[in-house]
């Protein structure tokens, strides 16, 4: 079969699959009699269209890149790791553990702190189901399942019995100090200038104090550490020992064998850390949103990482602008809710379409794509 | 194509003495014309060699023939009738039979369930066994092609799996056979045996089209020989009237030396001493049975053997793949069978290299380029590293383009992916990394499998040097061309254990035969079989 070029291959199949993702979206809308084009505008404005929107797509962003990367990197060895949803809600309990036990002096050492200890409970819930994949042969996709169950229920008995605060009936930690709260995009300098309110005549809304007033967003100092850890899974992954005989243990496992890589060691390690990218999730949401742990506090950023990373061709950079994209369809599909009589269920439906057309549909494209390069060629050729 | 076509049938009274003629046959895949004007014509009752390096267009020219490709252009003849093959469905209907390299048997069914497959006739199925059951009884009568129609695939030899195959073919009133690579998999007198079947059916009047790279079973078997180069046809010609050394030189394209020119060996003090070596199989089943020998420094010890006696499991434990039991000590230093420290890291720090016999599923991981495959297990030495965190990638491009240019690897873009190599040029990658890194001893498999001519003469070359080099080689091949040529000493592998060693001046391929068949007694020709 021809081969497609390297572009066509990397940004035009993407590309094409969301556009057809889109047009089955609009069908769907049409059916419902809704306006597929006011539900687009809706959606690119609520997400896109202002400052505050790109506060919100990118907080969402920040934890798909997380548990995208997760995804990633155990898929480079070969392994499908299922269970970031669960590896990211224990990365919250460890979060909630060092800021509301721990005493800190700044909230600088507390995000160095509080990221080992998500890594850390994110790595470990890895740990078993690797341990019965490296020794027992008990396929990871089946145990990192069972796990986020088990993860689930893990936090209902700790929050409710354990972390509780005295006298709460929500089944959610304490606060966290306030000191520790993460710098947001509005409280940044240079950033927040973004995020300034403006009021009817066009002039800065100033509050009692006459200072500024900024729009609230909830993305936050973790968006860059995300890109960091992208950037650092690029480095492990394609310059160094340990990402070499991932990959090779990944694409040839006797091949990796022949060439004296253990595959225990692979397995451990690919996915301690795929289960600390996923807990590192929390610093996001846990302890830059919502401030306590919440019950269900991935909400579901786990199984987006799966399709992230399938989109994202399971490359650092695919993975920032595939979650991205589905930071955009997750607060574009909340605009839909809010602003709209088109249900939030519908952004489910987007979603499972975009997952549904670049992921299993992919191949569908591609042939089709690679068809039409062909009769260009053989055009040329005549 | 001609408009006046029978799809897959033929006209009962045509007047040609021309079995199969192809005219102008033309294929290519995308930029790649794998086959370029072919014309051959095969006389009824005879048999056809096609002999060609690997990625010369036989196998495509075949496939055309048995309806899995459409020719760009050009028509078939069987028989003098313009026949149109869109299917295997039509090639077997147009008489056409064919026995692949690897056999496409259902291995848990009968022999009988195997002929009858594909053409069942009716609803109930005893109907068509018992009538295959007859016509399988007249055949192997007929053919020599004696075969128990009961016994199950699994338990059969290779050599009688490839009967059936045959019979298969045979049973769908094939008179036209085409046979690719048939002796690859077979001992010498299973090949003998396989020659006389072809003999007896050519008698028959049946009319056979062999395909094989060995020189020696064209010029006994066939007799004519079309030799293709690229794509085309570069001459057919009676087999009586050429030599083996003008249809390399055909194949090729260039004089090539069949045999290696090597001085005698001087071999030093041992490196590689193995005692009772065992292998156990994931099912408990002792594939290695207590095999012993040792091997000097500047001395090739070649293992022959029919695949799958136990020389897979030899270089596996040997390479730290497989645990094992017994001793092995490299240089003085035992080297550890099971447990830590044994894995083919280890093996290589100790001074061991390894030509793994598969190549595309040991020796290469396909999707890498050729510069990741050319650290592959080296991947931890010093010079490829920038510093204690990263790799120098660009170190071991630079390398890989040195070591390129060295074994002649074409294309030499280290960028490549090794999938996009030939298998030549795979094997090339394996060997100039396994040499470059200056083993102490050189365990080799199969080192020309699926290799063409021109590359086998160089990595024979290579294998030479090494050993003029002061290196210990253990050489594992089912070519007994190339154990015959290349060994100082021989070790001939059957069942799991080693038969004896030989001196490759002294012995001949008929011992070496008998010894591949498990025959230690030669005045005795059965006394091995109880083995």
């Amino acid at each position: 079969m021809a081969k497609l070029p390297r572009w066509a291959d990397l940004a035009l199949v993407p590309l094409i699959s969301l556009v057809l993702a889109a047009l089955v979206s609009a069908i769907v809308l049409v059916l419902i009699g809704q306006s597929p084009m006011q539900a687009l505008s809706v959606m690119v404005d609520g997400a896109l269209g202002s400052a505050s929107g790109w506060g919100y797509t990118l907080y969402y962003a920040t934890s798909f890149i997380f548990t995208g990367l997760g995804v990633t990197i155990a898929f480079h060895a070969g392994l499908f790791n299922i269970g970031g949803e669960g590896q990211a809600q224990l990365g919250g309990l460890g979060v909630a553990l060092a800021c509301l036990f721990l005493p800190w002096p700044h909230w600088t050492v507390a995000l160095v702190g509080a990221s080992l200890a998500a890594a850390l409970f994110g790595a470990a819930w890895a740990a078993i189901p690797a341990w019965l994949q490296a020794k027992r042969g008990s396929h990871i996709v089946i145990t990192t399942i069972m796990f986020n169950y088990i993860a689930a229920a893990l936090l209902i008995y700790i929050l409710g019995e354990i972390l509780r605060p005295v006298g709460s009936m929500d089944p959610a930690s304490a606060r966290f100090p306030a000191e520790l709260g993460l710098p947001h995009f509005h409280e940044m300098p240079i950033l927040r200038d973004f995020f300034l309110k403006y009021g009817p005549d066009g002039a800065v809304k100033l509050s009692a104090q006459g200072l500024p007033v900024y729009s609230r967003v909830p993305a936050n100092i973790t968006f860059f550490l995300s890109l960091i850890a992208a950037f650092g899974v690029w480095v492990l992954l394609w310059h160094t020992r340990l990402g070499y005989e991932m990959r090779a243990f990944g694409k040839q496992e006797k091949a990796a064998r022949y060439a004296g890589i253990s595959a225990f060691k692979i397995i451990m390690v690919a996915m301690l850390l795929s289960g600390a990218l996923s807990g590192l999730m929390a610093i996001n949401n846990v302890m830059g949103q919502a401030e306590r742990l919440l019950q269900n506090s991935a909400e579901g950023a786990g199984f987006i990482g799966i399709a992230v990373a399938l989109m994202g061709r399971n490359h650092p950079l695919g993975v920032v602008l595939a979650a991205v994209l589905f930071g955009f369809l997750y607060q574009g599909g909340a605009a839909l809710g809010l602003n709209t009589s088109i249900p939030i269920e519908l952004r489910t439906v987007v979603q499972g379409l975009v997952i549904l057309f670049t992921g299993a549909l992919d191949y569908m494209v591609r042939i089709m794509l690679t068809w039409v390069f062909s009769l260009r060629q053989t055009e040329r050729a005549a | 194509m001609v408009e006046k076509t029978d799809v897959g049938r033929q006209a009962t009274a045509a007047p040609s003495s021309y079995a199969i003629e192809l005219k102008g046959i033309s294929k290519a895949f995308g930029p790649v014309q794998a086959n370029r004007d072919i014309n051959i014509a095969v006389p009824r009752g005879t048999i056809h060699g096609i002999i060609g390096e690997n990625g010369a267009g036989k196998s495509t020219l075949m496939s055309i023939l048995y309806g899995f490709y459409k020719a760009d252009a050009g028509e078939i003849l069987i028989n003098g009738t313009p026949t149109t093959i869109p299917d295997s469905q039509s090639a077997i209907r147009a008489g056409i039979g064919m026995v692949f390299q690897h056999f496409k048997l259902v291995q848990n069914f009968t022999v009988l369930e195997n002929i009858v497959l594909g053409a069942e006739e009716g609803f109930a199925l005893n109907t068509s066994l018992s009538k295959a059951r007859k016509a399988l009884a007249d055949l192997s009568h007929e053919y020599e092609l004696n075969v128990d129609p009961d016994a199950i695939i699994e338990d059969l030899s290779v050599g009688h799996q490839q009967r059936v195959e045959i019979l298969k073919a045979l049973y769908r009133q094939a008179e036209i056979l085409i046979l690719d690579e048939p002796t690859g998999v077979l001992t010498p007198a299973e090949a003998d045996h396989l020659f006389r079947i072809l003999a007896s059916l050519k008698a028959q009047g049946k009319t056979i089209i062999l395909i094989t790279h060995k020189l020696r079973e064209i010029m006994e078997a066939t007799d004519h020989v079309s030799v293709m180069r690229r794509g085309t046809m570069v001459a057919t010609v009676k087999t009586t009237d050429s030599s083996p050394e003008q249809l390399a030189e055909l194949m090729v394209g260039r004089k090539v030396l069949l045999d290696v020119a090597k001085g005698p060996a001087n071999p030093g003090p041992v490196v590689l001493s193995v005692e009772n070596l065992r292998v156990q199989d994931e099912q408990k089943v002792e594939r290695l049975k207590g095999v012993s020998f040792e091997i000097r420094a500047g001395e090739v010890l070649g293992i022959a053997g029919v695949a799958g006696n136990g020389q897979s499991e030899l270089l596996a434990a040997l390479g730290g793949i497989q645990k094992a039991t017994g001793s092995v000590t490299l240089k003085g230093q035992p080297l550890p069978l099971s447990g830590p420290g044994a894995d083919g890291r280890t093996r290589r720090e100790a001074g061991m290299g390894h030509i793994p016999e598969d190549r595309q599923l040991l020796g290469l991981i396909m999707d890498f380029t050729a510069w990741e495959n050319s650290a592959l297990g080296y991947h931890n030495a010093a010079k490829y590293q920038k510093n204690l965190l990263l790799m120098d990638n660009t170190a071991i491009r630079a390398d890989t383009e040195a070591k390129m240019a060295t074994f002649d690897v074409r294309p030499p873009i280290p960028s490549l992916a090794a999938k996009n190599f030939s298998g030549g040029n795979q094997q090339k990658i394996v060997v100039a990394r396994e040499i470059e890194s200056n083993p102490d001893i050189l365990l080799i498999g199969q080192p020309t499998r699926g290799v063409d001519i021109g590359a086998i003469e160089f990595i024979h070359k290579q294998i030479i040097a090494l050993r003029d080099a002061g290196k210990a080689i253990l050489l594992v091949s089912v070519e007994l061309d190339e154990i015959l040529s290349l060994s100082d000493r021989i070790a001939v592998m059957f069942d799991g254990q080693l038969m004896g060693f030989r001196d490759p001046e002294t012995t001949n391929e008929r011992e070496l035969g008998l010894l591949m068949a498990g025959v230690t007694d030669t005045s005795k020709p059965d006394a091995g079989k109880a083995a």
